[in-house]
């Protein structure tokens, strides 16, 4: 037996571990999959073993063998048995699996709630941190609900290095549970200010992404980042908060003007410092990632202070310059950043980088296809009117040159995107522009034919004064179909004809020769196009026909029209046997009727009219939001019911029995009112059918033309490339370069034509003026648009609701965050806190048994007793709350404790036995605060610990040997209703300042049942007149005083003060810790004396319900936070 | 053969960019990291981590994707690309290519500097790291990249601070095999006690 186990243990030795199985992996090329599969029979025999130590090899294996590619999912189970181990080595390792093979559907992850918990709440911080670390990459939403508060608790943690994994962990929290943001955002808020930079700059990251998204939830908290920018040394930080307010400053226009000062200073600031190090600047010191960030965080920092200040252009200037260098730099990364940086620049500095378009362009040529893209997105940026031309015509040169088609395609979208952009606003030539869009089409196997299509057809129905030209191009694409379609019948060019039929279709009045058109329409080729297509040829050439009868009309030589009839009977049925059943059924219907008017044209009667009215109209385009702007009627509720609802099936059951009484006459009503959702849904489907089919439709919103390109059917064809050596010209068509030509021509022509009229008006004016320089190079607004181009806007309905634009992405997460934070936390809000069942968990089943009776009794009784008694305290939370600041109101709103604790302080004051008895420390440095703790609930206290967030400037005095962030045990416990006093020494080394500190106090809450840990956060707040002693002083040594001349004097005035004046200093005397040195009448001189020994000393005169009081002081800061604490204190009665 | 990571990798500084270091020290910014991919020059996955929730098969889709388009780049191209909606930067160190994907407009050079960073720790902790070292103690590879990233964003932007918490967390951690040599030890012996 002994012997049996003693072999196990030996063969466990002989285990592969990790090296072993990844040697065997390297050492078996050939027949990898069949090694690995032995190797996950053994993972598998090595899993069913008891050691834990065997398991936790089997699932770092595992892991291994994941990140290959294999399917581990079937160990999840014994993943979190290793997770769940008390050894920290398996502990790791079991996280790092679950790490990387948990993911949300993982049904395993349910069962590790508990085990995550313990591990959060572990003394090991390492534990901790390995358990955050995981939940990291495997949150659900079950579990961030579960452990939210868990996490939130953790942010308050002792140790840093828990701190700021939990607060960036609650991000994610968010993102799953967006729930807990509300009542976990004062902590995080908190965060803001840790005294460590690691959990500070954690806290601003995660608000910072917070904010990005919903910036307007966090207007609340401009103040705050702004002391935090004009306080914080951390660079990083500064960076994110310019960030942030670069997004809050368009809600908050005030905000803008706040933020010109600091960020002048912060420019300065390191503008001096580049100023130094900017003509340093070549390529080769600029390969160290420090300095490059450093840049391009200046330039980041330049670019969002320009818009509020007018005076850096010239460091724009400089910066522009030293990009060039960049660009022009051998290394690509440098190439990439500049053209990166300097497209930031062109957002608000477009003119300083236009004359650098040279370089651009030739950022074109370059081998790397992500730089191309750059110089692309850049010259989107940088077209004008007056260049719009030629950019475009530098650009079609590269579609002719670029190899692979996703850059070519790439290049098209880009020439589409520069000349479309605001609403045509550079295009003065829209000729060029069809020609343009014509050589396009020449581009064999590109996949946006559809988005050329769109152009077309937009600016033929836009452009009014194109269509002339627009038809008679697209009439010569029609005849020369063959040439786009080619040998590739699904090619996504012949999306072009799509556009050119309708086109030629709609607006045939303009066709030179429509009966040409009309046979190009019909051509046997046509058949093998795309239905959708075939389609609106068919549709389209009926309208052509109708054109053709209508142009015969009154020629009494009828043999034309009868011509057009003939056509299309002899091609149609052609069509009629399509089998697309939307060819089919236009083209059978419209063979039908032109067979009907080819019988009337025999007997010679006029048709022409009533086949044209056939296709009556105009159509205008419609605004793609046109639908949803339509406002809503007065005195419509589209929510409400028309007819009633139908009942509910129970009550239908009733319906017999309600039949026979005459009082209910409303069940026999029919329900118009339920609509089927499946029929609604097919309806829908149809209607979207029809949309894609029908040309009438204009103008797609642009997510449909996305889901085009998405389409699988399109992208994934391998496309045949034709190698033409001679570029494809499509005959008879003109080259967009004539355009060009001519558009320079007629430029150059008004140019001359303007002088000549300033000629004549300097003539006439000459007698009065001067000189009068000429005009230079012509200007944007010069140049003037060839023809009238009447660019016809959507049409919107009347009164059309200014909504707002930025629809967002229904499933976007961020969407789920955007919650007001400033609303008081409700009692709903809190947490989800695990409620205590340690106890029953110990209980053994035979005594749950017996104590069932019970308890099945006990817990309703005590929810009543807890609800009245939640009453009565209410007022006292109020309080309580207002006492400490701080808002953690879920700490109070627990329903099964109702703790309640006072604190009082009573007095923070200068301890003179203290400062005897350490009078080695620094004179004046220390504060006792003395406080009372009381304890108001049923239950009994104890294992009070008391722990302060030291700052800088104050410490909280902790026994030697303890740490820095240790707290103090309290000496006491407290039985309920008891109450005790409690002191604490702080040592302060500057009190000019008043200062908060922020603590929490720790403890166990003991009754019958249970005890639990529970945890109050506060603050203490030190005012500067804490820091003053009541000293007397002499009217002789307090005039001598006054006299020195060392002291700055400063005042106040206090309105309406409504009580006798011995109150008055009464209450300064109380309040302020000040003696009366003299009083005479309605006036009073006062004194007081900070432990640091300033001297303090007031004039108070009253007259009439206004105080005023000045006072000298020689430390002003100190004064006039005392005179402001004062004023506070007369500002509450 | 091993081959030192830092072969290529020059980390000279200058005098005044030093003291520019200590002076204005531009940490890690925030940013939302998609994922991380190590992989060899063979196009074989070294390391991966994931910071957004996808199913396996994506994952896979993905990684094999975007490792033939970083592989098909020559190597003086740029380290940047654009891949569907996402910002790649990679870089390549010896045999090794480290690529991270981002979502954000200005992260290159953080994103490149978090890759800088990551290596620097991975050679202070293997001490002149090389590709094997990665692939045979893949597990500490994770736990210091777990230890720099959480969730996708840096957590600690101290080098020394990050390596610190690792030897801490491998104090605690036995040496594996040692308490079983030692179970099989008492065992063997009766009443043997270390």
């Amino acid at each position: 037996m002994a012997l049996k186990i003693v072999k196990g243990s030996i063969d466990r030795m002989f285990d592969k571990n990790l090296q072993d199985l990844v040697r065997g992996i390297r050492n078996h090329k050939e027949d990898e999959a069949k090694y690995i599969s032995t190797c996950i029979d053994e993972i598998k025999q090595e899993l069913k073993q008891d050691n834990i130590a065997v398991k936790a090899n089997a699932v770092c294996k595992l892991t291994y063998l994941q990140m290959l590619g294999y399917d581990v999912s079937w160990a999840a189970f014994n993943i979190v048995e290793v997770m769940s181990s008390s050894k920290f080595t398996y502990k790791r390792i079991g996280y790092l699996a679950a790490s990387q093979c948990f993911h949300e559907s993982t049904d395993v992850i349910m069962l590790t709630t508990n085990q995550i918990r313990k591990d959060l709440s572990s003394p090991n911080q390492y534990d901790t941190g390995v358990a955050l670390t995981g939940l990291s990459c495997f949150v659900t939403p079950d579990l961030a609900r579960d452990l939210a508060n868990d996490i939130m608790t953790l942010m308050s943690h002792t140790k840093p290095y828990i701190r700021k994994k939990a607060v960036l962990i609650m991000y994610k929290v968010f993102l799953k549970y967006p729930e807990s943001l509300r009542p976990a955002f004062p902590r995080l808020k908190e965060k803001l200010e840790d005294p460590d930079p690691g959990v500070q700059s954690a806290a601003v990251n995660v608000i910072c992404e917070l904010a990005r998204r919903n910036p307007k939830n966090y207007l609340s908290l401009a103040p705050l980042f702004f002391k935090l920018m004009t306080s914080s040394t951390n660079n990083w930080v500064l960076i994110k908060i310019i960030k942030l307010f670069g997004a809050l400053t368009p809600l908050e226009p005030r905000l803008g003007k706040k933020l010109i000062e600091p960020l002048t200073n912060l420019i300065h600031r390191i503008y001096l410092f580049f100023s130094q190090i900017l003509h340093h600047l070549s390529a080769i010191t600029l390969v160290c990632f420090s300095w490059l960030i450093a840049f391009l965080f200046f330039i980041t920092v330049l670019i969002s202070l320009s818009s509020g200040m007018p005076n850096h252009s010239a460091s724009i200037q400089l910066c522009v310059q030293k990009l060039r260098i960049l660009i022009e730099d051998s290394d690509q990364n440098l190439k990439y950043l500049g053209l990166l940086a300097m497209s930031k620049i062109l957002k608000t500095h477009p003119k300083s980088v236009q004359s650098h378009k040279d370089l651009i362009l030739q950022c074109l040529d370059d081998k790397d296809e992500s730089i191309r893209l750059r110089a692309l997105d850049l010259l989107y940026g940088m077209v004008s009117k007056k260049n719009l031309m030629e950019i475009v015509k530098k650009l079609m040169l590269h579609v002719d040159k670029a190899e692979g088609t996703t850059y070519r395609d790439e290049l098209l979208t880009k020439i589409i995107d520069i000349c479309s952009q605001s609403n045509y606003q550079y295009i003065t030539n829209f000729e060029w522009y069809i020609s343009i869009l014509v050589e396009l089409t020449r581009l064999e196997g590109t996949r946006h034919g559809h988005l050329i299509a769109s152009q077309m057809l937009d600016v033929a129905i836009r452009v009014k004064a194109i269509r002339v030209f627009a038809v008679a191009q697209m009439a010569t694409l029609l005849d020369n179909a063959h040439m786009l379609t080619g040998n590739t019948q699904r090619n996504g060019i012949c999306e072009v004809l799509y556009a050119a039929a309708w086109i030629c279709g709609e607006f045939s009045e303009h066709l030179e020769n429509p009966m040409e058109t009309l046979e190009a329409m019909l051509r046997p080729k046509v058949a093998t196009l795309p239905g959708h297509i075939q389609a609106v040829y068919v549709q389209n050439a009926a309208k052509l026909f109708a054109t053709v009868l209508k142009s015969q009309e009154g020629n009494t030589d009828s043999t034309t029209a009868q011509e057009a009839s003939q056509l299309m009977i002899d091609r149609l049925p052609l069509f009629v046997q399509s089998a697309n059943l939307e060819v089919q059924e236009r083209a059978s219907c419209i063979l039908q009727l032109v067979k009907y008017i080819q019988k009337l044209q025999q007997k010679d009667v006029e048709v022409s009219e009533e086949v044209c009215a056939l296709f009556a109209g105009e159509l205008n385009p419609v605004a793609p939001k046109a639908q949803k702007k339509v406002p809503i009627p007065d005195g419509l509720d589209l929510d409400a019911w028309i007819n009633e609802p139908p009942s509910e099936s129970e009550s239908e059951d009733e319906q017999p029995k309600a039949i026979f009484s005459k009082e209910e006459p409303k069940h026999s009503r029919p329900r118009h009112t339920e609509v089927d959702e499946k029929e609604l849904a097919r309806r829908r489907e149809a209607r979207k059918q029809e949309q894609a089919n029908n040309p009438f439709y204009i103008k797609a919103s642009p997510s449909s033309q996305k889901v085009y390109q998405e389409t699988p059917g399109v992208e994934h064809i391998p496309v045949v490339q034709i190698d033409l050596s001679v570029p494809l010209k499509v005959p008879g068509l003109p080259m967009s370069d004539q355009y060009v030509k001519l558009e320079e021509e007629r430029r150059q022509k008004e140019r001359a034509e303007k002088k000549k009229k300033d000629k004549k008006k300097r003539k006439e004016k000459r007698s009065g003026r001067g000189k009068k320089h000429d005009s230079g190079p012509e200007s944007e607004e010069d140049i003037t648009p060839a023809h009238m181009v009447d660019i016809v806007t959507e049409e919107m309905p009347e009164n059309a609701l200014p909504s707002d634009d930025d629809e967002r992405d229904p499933a976007d997460p961020h969407k789920a965050l955007d919650i007001d934070l400033d609303k008081p936390l409700a009692d709903s809000e809190k947490l989800p806190v695990r409620s205590h069942r340690a106890a029953e968990v110990l209980k053994s089943p035979a005594e749950d048994e017996e104590g069932e009776n019970v308890s099945s009794l006990e817990p309703k009784k005590k929810s009543s007793k807890e609800k009245r008694e939640k009453k009565k305290d209410k007022d006292k939370d109020r309080k309580v709350k207002m006492l400490f600041e701080s808002g953690l109101s879920e700490t109070w709103e627990r329903r099964l404790i109702s703790v309640m604790l006072t604190f009082i302080f009573l007095f923070y004051s200068f301890d003179r036995k203290a400062y005897d008895i350490q009078g080695n420390l620094q004179d004046g440095s220390q504060v006792v605060v003395s406080v009372i703790f009381e304890n108001k609930c049923d239950s009994f206290l104890k294992s009070m610990e008391f722990n302060v967030l030291d700052s800088l400037n104050s410490k909280l005095q902790r026994p030697e040997g303890s740490g820095p962030h240790d707290s103090l045990t309290i000496p006491f416990q407290l039985p309920p209703g008891v109450s005790n006093e409690a002191r604490f020494v702080f040592t302060v080394q500057s009190i000019i300042m008043p200062q908060k500190l922020k603590g929490t106090l720790t403890f166990i809450v003991k009754n019958e049942e249970s005890s639990t840990h529970e945890k109050l956060d506060f603050k203490l707040h030190f005012t500067c007149t804490s820091y003053l002693i009541t000293t007397p002083c002499y009217s002789d040594a307090f005039a001598k005083l006054l006299e020195s001349g060392d002291l700055k004097s400063s005042s106040i005035r206090l309105e309406g003060v409504n009580m006798p004046f011995h109150h008055l200093l009464a209450r300064i005397c109380f309040h302020h810790h000040f003696s009366v040195v003299e009083r005479i009448d309605s006036c009073a001189s006062m004194y007081s004396r900070s432990i640091q020994g300033h001297h303090v000393c007031l004039l108070v005169k009253i007259s009439s319900q206004t105080v005023s009081v000045d006072a000298k002081c020689d430390e002003p800061t100190l004064l006039g936070n005392v005179l402001d604490e004062i004023k506070q204190t007369f500002s509450q009665c | 053969a091993p081959m030192n990571l830092f072969m290529r990798m020059s980390l000279t500084t200058h005098s005044f960019l030093s003291s520019f270091h200590s002076h204005l020290c531009f940490v890690i910014s925030s940013f939302q990291m998609q994922f991380m991919l190590l992989f060899s020059r063979q196009g074989k996955l070294r390391l991966q981590k994931w910071y957004v929730p996808l199913s396996d098969k994506e994952k896979k889709k993905i990684t094999r994707e975007l490792v033939q388009t970083v592989l098909a780049r020559k190597p003086k191209m740029c380290s940047f690309l654009e891949w569907r909606d996402l910002k790649i930067v990679y870089k390549r160190y010896a045999s090794l290519y480290f690529c991270c994907a981002t979502e954000g407009q200005d992260n290159e050079l953080i994103t490149l500097e978090i890759i800088h960073r990551y290596v620097e720790l991975l050679d202070k902790y293997f001490g002149s790291v090389c590709e094997l070292d990665i692939i045979f103690n893949f597990e500490k590879a994770y736990f210091i990249l777990d230890e720099f990233l959480l969730g996708g964003e840096a957590q600690e932007t101290s080098k020394k601070n990050v390596l610190k918490a690792i030897e801490q967390a491998d104090l605690l951690q036995e040496v594996r095999g040692l308490t079983i040599l030692i179970g099989c030890a008492r065992e063997l012996f009766g009443g043997f006690t270390p």
